[in-house]
């Protein structure tokens, strides 16, 4: 334990709007804490910078999953146990619920929210590449209001995201409109469990009589974001699944991927397996 | 600051600053030393102990935000006269060697089967997969915890 | 005699289980004393280099601390186990990361890490060397004359191989094969708490393995007489071999802030600083040379088993001798050499670490076992067969094996119990048409018991049994527990020859002050060679207690009680001491390395099956075998959770353990990027246990702590083999390994496999 706790502030205002008060007015800057299973690490090793927290943990206004008749709304702070014990998710966004269930251990899943997933923006993170692929909305809340936007404009390079200083993430928007397409998740890490991931694919497509009417693909750790993968895309878009057009989506996949090696594993393995996760789903097809 | 928490159906209030680790909060100001750190950043389940009916990684809990809960630490889990059934288990199977992730992974088997009295091996295994054991390579625990679970009659 | 219940043998249940199972048992970080202080590191951020300058940050208020340097060493600066070349504070050099050059001590744990941070060296930087070829070369020379730490030279029947053997012999087969390091990753990190008085002297709590090392070690640093070094062993969460020579470096490292502090002093470590300063298993480079006959037969054999020792000798010699021994394997040579060297690196030293060197050298005959199979076209078993150690045989350092050997039948129990005949056939049919290429491989071995030669007897082992004053017998050993189930079988064995319930027999704390020594806690010898003692020890005071003649012949245990309070009443104390005996057939000669090298052998043969994904490259692990000839089962439950918990390790240091140095920086010191086991990432395990009683143990057993962790990498990579067609002799063997091998052959297939 490298840190001196007396040394740290940490901050629990009641309310959603208090908490947004503080992160608008206040002199000191406050760094908002959820589930802490991100930055309690640091903390743990000497590495918190910011000194001053403030606690989203507890906040019920942040913590709820709404299903709508043409949507699912997850408030940020709901943990991954959370979304892995909504049928709804379950069923129809299982990607997602998957992604949930290899987040760390049963333990960090009771803590960890999908909100600080997002937010602490590593490229590895475990649920990005299924909320890519559901062409995801997030919506961001200030004192000032709110706004919403595409998931695929969240992150801008490397650790950075489209959030403001004074702004929280609020939550995270899944259309019910994937009905009829076929799904496809798969994270490949250094361990059956707890392991962080080297690289992940998700892909989901609508099939009809053998052309692929739409597809998505998403991945992490290809790229220093979580990334759509475009080109793959476009290789296989209006197109059937034949064994050129695998070799195409294959290669495009690996021109665009732009993995790096460092102590858990190799860019060329990670595109080569990225590349081979991908032939993996299209051969279901 | 003064917080205030259930521990094993005591309250208690403590005075610690908010960012404390409940881990630390445990051991050095209840001097609950049952609940043990082994790496600090919630990999090896060794601190693990159930905060409002759920299993979390005390090591990355600030005890701010553990302020109100119902903690059951290991030593809240063996009755006046009697050791819990899955504590039972633990030694009649021998899921206890040297002893140091025992408390986190009786109390993950614990959760397990609260949440899942009729748990399949494969759920077992993934139900303790955030508790690494050097020493037992986890076939005795899984005995143990089927033996509990055997015992447990399904409410 | 009197009837009761076998107790050996039986699964009696773990002696201090209870207080493990409900959180009540003691850890070193668990324990406080009065007016504690605690202790912390500041360590050396350079592989190699002479200390300029230390200077200290005016803003930390350093009145309020303790500093302890190498000046205040009041003895010798150095932590001997071998030789004297580790300081015990660097001063003025430094020859690793992670060096220790000062200790700090303050009231107030959570002050250190900044104070810590705030201490300032400056270096001269030299260049440093980080691999076993570049420590040969000698381009550099960062230790003695040579980098080489010891050598040995094994040349059965103290002869080198005739030449003609080399140029009449059918086939020759050459490989290299290499291991890497590996974090013994026990779940409690090394920790000590250290008190010091001018009149009584020191007294150090821990997490160990070996108290008396501890006193020796105290004893050097602080020029004081052992009696006034008394070391209490507390509840100790995994070693492994990780706890046997390091706590000398931290006990002395806590007793030194005790001293110049006035204050008890606890020095705990946390992961990340464990990881990277502590002790690790040794690399090792192995290079075998064989002659083979068309049938499979071994003709002569050349071994080159080199290991990396890091930057100071501290165990190197012995895991060097220990891993010489196993290099030949369970085989029969008619002609073998084995030149074994340990050579300097600038990492932190590497120690002991279960196996101690067997693992290393195991692992490159069995492998080299299955190359031969293939070059030669034959089954691995039946290479294997042909070539098995059987009793009457001996071994290549010249050892007669009177005791029965029969790995033949071994080897047919193993792989009928797996299946291993109709799985291969199965995996190589299927293989072809699937995405998960499966395998299924042998390792057959061996692995020594107690000391090598002359070690037992020089350590002269000591054990008492004492009367408590309730009468109840009480085992006095340094022996510590620390999982493998030390109290649980002395007791067993204790209980048994006295005729007592197991629940009557009690077992004191390992506190020098208290207890004899009866060696290390290590090289598998706790329960055959203390067993025995510990036998010994019993039936001496059943004997001392008949002889009174308050104990009739059948006696119950209530008789004994009353017996035993008697004989307290008129003598006080009843102390039962007994000091091994060598067997005087037991001959060792350790300039020739030849002889008798061990009391007693386990066999075994072990069958892995794995799967290889084709998408991911990542092997698995999906079932294991493990079957093994041990003596006598002391308690099944306790033995079979051994090679349980071995084997677990054992896929860890060939699939998943990867130990990553930059610029001699451990990059990967936390648990999330240093990769062991979950419990999702184990096979189903089978594990069976033969008996052929050894007479030197109690009940005939032979030691199984190390066993379990030399046999599952080989037969892990031989099963790879099988399932993806390449031969890889490396371990770790990370999907990456075996992604870029294939990626070469897929684009130069005329290529044959690394």
């Amino acid at each position: 334990m490298r840190s001196n706790a007396a040394q740290y502030d940490l901050i629990a205002p009641g309310s959603l709007d208090a908490v947004l008060e503080v992160l608008a007015s206040s002199t000191e800057r406050y760094t908002p804490i959820a589930g802490g299973t991100e930055l309690m690490v640091a903390f743990g090793a000497g590495h918190l910078q910011p000194r001053k927290l403030i606690s989203l943990w507890g906040l019920e206004e942040l913590r709820f999953i709404d299903v709508t008749s043409d949507a699912v709304v997850i408030g940020a702070s709901s943990t991954f146990t959370d979304i892995r014990r909504d049928a709804v998710i379950v069923n129809e966004f299982p990607l997602l619920a998957r992604a949930a269930s290899w987040t760390g251990s049963i333990a960090n899943q009771n803590r960890a929210t999908i909100g600080g997933n997002i937010v602490n923006a590593s490229p590895a993170a475990d649920s990005p590449p299924a909320l890519l692929v559901y062409n995801a909305a997030v919506t961001l809340v200030s004192a000032r209001g709110e706004r919403t936007m595409p998931y695929r404009e969240f992150h801008l390079s490397y650790k950075k995201t489209a959030l403001a200083p004074d702004e929280l993430l609020y939550s995270i928007t899944l259309l019910r409109n994937v009905g009829g397409y076929k799904q496809y998740i798969r994270k490949v890490g250094t361990r059956n469990a707890q392991a962080i991931s080297k690289t992940a694919l998700a892909a989901v497509a609508r099939v009809n009589k053998n052309i692929i009417e739409d597809i998505r693909i998403a991945a992490a750790s290809l790229r220093e974001v979580p990334t759509r993968l475009p080109a793959a895309e476009q290789a296989l878009l209006n197109k059937p699944v034949s064994t050129e057009t695998i070799a195409q989506a294959r290669a495009a996949l690996i021109a665009e991927a732009k993995p790096i090696d460092d102590i858990r594993s190799t860019a060329s393995y990670r595109a080569n397996v990225a590349a081979n996760l991908l032939e993996e789903f299209l051969r279901t097809l | 600051m003064t917080i205030k928490l259930t521990i094993n159906r005591e309250e208690s209030a403590i005075e610690a600053p908010p960012m404390k680790r409940l881990l630390d909060v445990l051991r050095e100001d209840l001097h609950l030393t049952g609940t043990k750190e082994g790496c600090g950043e919630g990999e090896c389940g060794a601190c693990a102990v159930i905060v409002n009916g759920e299993l979390v990684n005390s090591c990355l809990v600030p005890v701010l935000q553990a302020e109100g809960a119902r903690i059951t630490t290991i030593e809240g889990l063996a009755g006046e006269q009697r050791l819990h059934p899955i504590q039972q288990c633990f030694l009649e199977e021998g899921g206890a060697q040297c002893g140091i992730c025992t408390p986190g992974m009786i109390l993950a088997a614990h959760h397990l089967l609260q949440k899942n009295p009729r748990p399949t091996f494969v759920q077992i295994q993934e139900g303790l997969a955030g508790n690494l054991c050097r020493c037992t390579g986890y076939t005795r625990i899984f005995k143990a915890v089927q033996q509990a679970a055997n015992l447990t009659p399904v409410p | 005699m009197t009837n009761q219940r076998q107790i050996v043998g039986h699964s009696s249940p773990r002696k201090e289980g209870a207080a493990k199972v409900t959180g009540r048992a003691q850890y070193v970080d668990d324990l406080t004393l009065p007016g504690m202080w605690y202790g912390a590191t500041v360590r050396s951020t350079i592989p190699r280099g002479r200390i300029v300058s230390i200077t200290f940050d005016p803003a930390i208020p350093w009145h309020e601390f303790t500093i302890v340097s190498a000046a205040d060493i009041p003895g010798e600066n150095a932590i001997v186990h071998v030789t004297s070349d580790q300081p015990c504070l660097a001063s003025g050099r430094v020859n690793h990361v992670a060096e220790p050059i000062l200790l700090l001590a303050h009231p107030d744990r959570a002050a250190l890490p900044a104070a810590v941070a705030a201490v300032n060296i400056a270096y001269e930087e030299l260049p440093a060397v980080f691999t076993i070829e570049d420590s040969e070369s000698q381009k550099e020379i960062i230790w003695g004359e040579d980098n080489t730490f010891k050598t040995f030279l094994l040349q059965k029947d103290r002869q080198p191989v005739p030449d003609k053997v080399w140029r009449s012999a059918d086939c020759i087969v050459e490989g290299e094969y290499r291991t890497g390091a590996q974090e013994q990753l026990y779940i409690e990190n090394n920790g000590v708490i250290a008190e010091y008085s001018t009149g009584e002297g020191i007294t150090v709590r821990g997490s160990m393995q070996c108290p008396y090392y501890l006193v020796e070690a105290l004893a050097h640093v602080f020029r004081l007489p052992a009696e006034k070094c008394r070391v209490i062993q507390t509840e100790t969460g995994g070693a492994f071999g990780g706890k046997e020579d390091f706590p000398s470096v931290i006990g002395c490292h806590a007793a030194l802030l005790a001293m110049k502090s006035g204050h008890p002093v606890k020095l705990c470590y946390d992961r990340a600083e464990d990881m990277a300063a502590t002790t690790k298993r040794h690399p090792s480079r192995t290079r075998i040379r064989t002659a083979v006959s068309r049938d499979g037969k071994l003709l002569a054999g050349e071994i080159d088993f080199t290991i990396d020792g890091g930057a100071y000798v501290t165990l190197s010699p012995v895991v060097l001798s220990r891993g010489t021994i196993h290099a030949p394997g369970p085989y029969h040579w008619p002609h073998l050499t084995v030149r074994a060297k340990a050579v300097a690196t600038n990492i932190p030293p590497h120690g002991a670490f279960r196996g101690f060197g067997a693992p290393q050298s195991i692992f490159a005959i069995e492998r080299h076992m299955d190359k031969i199979a293939h070059t030669l076209g034959l089954a691995p078993e039946e290479v294997r067969r042909r070539n098995f150690l059987t009793t009457g045989d001996r071994t290549a350092t010249g050892q007669l094996l009177s005791d029965s050997v029969d790995l033949d039948r071994l080897l047919t129990r193993a792989l009928e119990e797996s299946g291993y005949h109709t799985k291969r056939a199965q995996f190589a049919k299927e293989n072809p048409g699937s995405a998960m290429k499966k395998g299924i491989g042998i390792a057959s071995f061996f692995h020594g018991a107690g000391f090598t030669g002359s070690g037992e007897r020089r350590l002269a082992s000591v054990v008492t049994i004492e009367l408590t004053a309730a009468g109840q017998p009480r085992i006095l050993v340094s022996s510590t527990e620390f999982g493998q189930g030390t109290n649980t079988i002395l007791c067993q064995i204790a209980a048994e020859t006295l005729h007592l319930p197991y629940d009557d027999v009690l077992i004191a704390q390992p506190d020098t002050s208290v207890v004899p020594n009866s060696g290390p806690t290590v090289a598998s010898r706790t329960a055959m060679v203390v067993g025995k003692l510990v036998e010994r020890a019993a039936l001496k005071l059943l004997s001392i207690l008949m002889q009174s003649g308050d104990l009739p012949e059948d006696f119950t245990p209530e008789d004994f009680r009353r017996a035993a309070t008697i004989y307290l009443g008129r003598h006080g104390e009843l102390r039962s001491t007994v000091e091994y005996e060598p067997a005087a057939s037991i001959f060792w000669d350790d300039e020739r390395f030849s002889g008798d090298a061990y009391p007693a052998y386990a066999w075994a043969v072990y069958i892995a099956e794995v799967a290889v994904d084709t998408a991911t490259y990542s092997a698995q692990v999906t079932d294991f075998y493990a079957l093994q000839e041990v003596g006598r089962v002391l308690n099944p439950t306790l033995a079979t959770g051994q090679i349980e918990g071995g084997i677990a390790q054992a896929i860890g240091y060939a699939l998943y353990e990867k130990c990553i140095w930059q610029n001699g920086v451990l990059a990967n010191n936390q648990m999330t990027n240093y990769i062991i086991p979950t419990s999702a990432d184990v096979p189903l395990m089978h594990v069976s246990f033969e008996e052929v009683p050894c007479p030197h143990g109690p009940g005939g057993a032979k030691g199984i702590g190390e066993l379990p962790m030399d046999g599952p990498a080989p037969a892990i990579l031989n099963a790879i083999e099988q399932a993806t067609g390449i031969a890889f002799n490396k371990i770790p063997l990370l999907p990456e390994d075996i992604y870029e091998q294939v990626e070469r052959m897929t684009t130069a297939p005329a290529e044959t496999a690394a």
